[in-house]
């Protein structure tokens, strides 16, 4: 078995415990903190495919940010933080039949692409490549700057939310 | 390269190894003689005025939202920076970042416009 072998098992284990104990954790504000430690598995696995920028950002925007408005989120609702919440209720047959359905499916799909491999290397400077993709008007800067619009309406829509209280 | 990130995987496993040991240790083998004084939630010795697990206010969250569009303003960002001093004309790489900053600008004038800033 070779070390990147025994490092995906490992970043595989805190991923997947991480997702596991985001839905069988009994107190929401864990299931939030496991939510943490499945990012962190799945910034591993980008380190692990060499894609270090996207691991970075999985770092930076999931752990750091999404993740404390997750818990801004919990901390926020009085009924969230105040009692243990139940993680089965009365629907959880047909949720059974749809997650075992959806599972089924992605099976079959998965199963039956042949996964083609590309033979040529990841760039050593992908970081400069895609600095120089995203302000060059040949490749993306249009998109780039779109980028910045979209953040705009977002920015605006959450205030208007936030005020109206 | 992966292998330049082994360090980092390397402290991580003593992280965890360390705090399940500091964690699991005193739970197995500490003596348990719990009284309601002992069971308070302890800062600093001062004497608690009322629930830990009380309800935060909303502004809160407005900062959160704030703190990750800026966040993901940072990270086109990066890519550009790091690359700044190889670009072709210099200058049109830093017209087009000074666009996409300006853009964000107004709408951190507009939430201060709207008092999004102000704690209540």
């Amino acid at each position: 078995m070779t070390v990147s072998q025994v490092v995906f098992i490992l970043l595989s284990i805190a991923a997947l415990g991480g997702a596991l104990g985001v839905v069988f954790a009994r107190n929401l504000f864990r299931a939030a903190l496991a939510l943490v430690l499945s990012f962190v598995g799945v910034a591993g696995f980008y380190v692990l495919l060499e894609a270090e920028f996207l691991a970075m950002v999985q770092i930076l925007v999931y752990v750091g940010a999404i993740a404390i408005l997750i818990i801004f989120a919990i901390m926020l609702s009085r009924r969230m933080m105040s009692s243990e919440t139940q993680p089965w209720n009365e629907q959880w047959v047909g949720a059974v039949v749809v997650a075992a359905a959806l599972f089924a499916a992605l099976v079959f799909i998965l199963s039956r692409v042949d996964w083609p491999a590309t033979e040529a290397q990841v760039p050593a400077d992908s970081i400069s490549q895609l600095g120089q993709a995203l302000v060059s008007p040949d490749f993306y800067v249009l998109p780039f700057e779109v980028a910045s619009v979209l953040l705009l309406v977002a920015l605006v829509g959450a205030v208007i939310i936030a005020r109206e209280q | 390269m992966p292998a330049d990130y082994l360090p980092i995987l390397f402290f991580a496993v003593v992280a965890v190894v360390l705090s399940a040991i500091a964690v699991l240790m005193p739970a197995l083998f500490g003596p348990k003689r719990p009284t309601s004084v002992k069971l308070a939630p302890y800062e600093s010795g001062k004497l608690p005025i009322g629930p830990a697990r009380r309800r935060f206010s909303i502004q809160y969250y407005l900062y959160a939202v704030l703190f990750i569009l800026f966040d993901v303003e940072i990270v086109f960002l990066f890519p550009w920076a790091v690359v700044f001093r190889d670009l072709a004309p210099r200058w049109l790489g830093l017209a087009e970042a000074a666009v996409f900053v300006l853009i964000l600008l107004l709408g951190l004038a507009y939430v201060w416009k709207k008092g999004g800033l102000e704690w209540e």
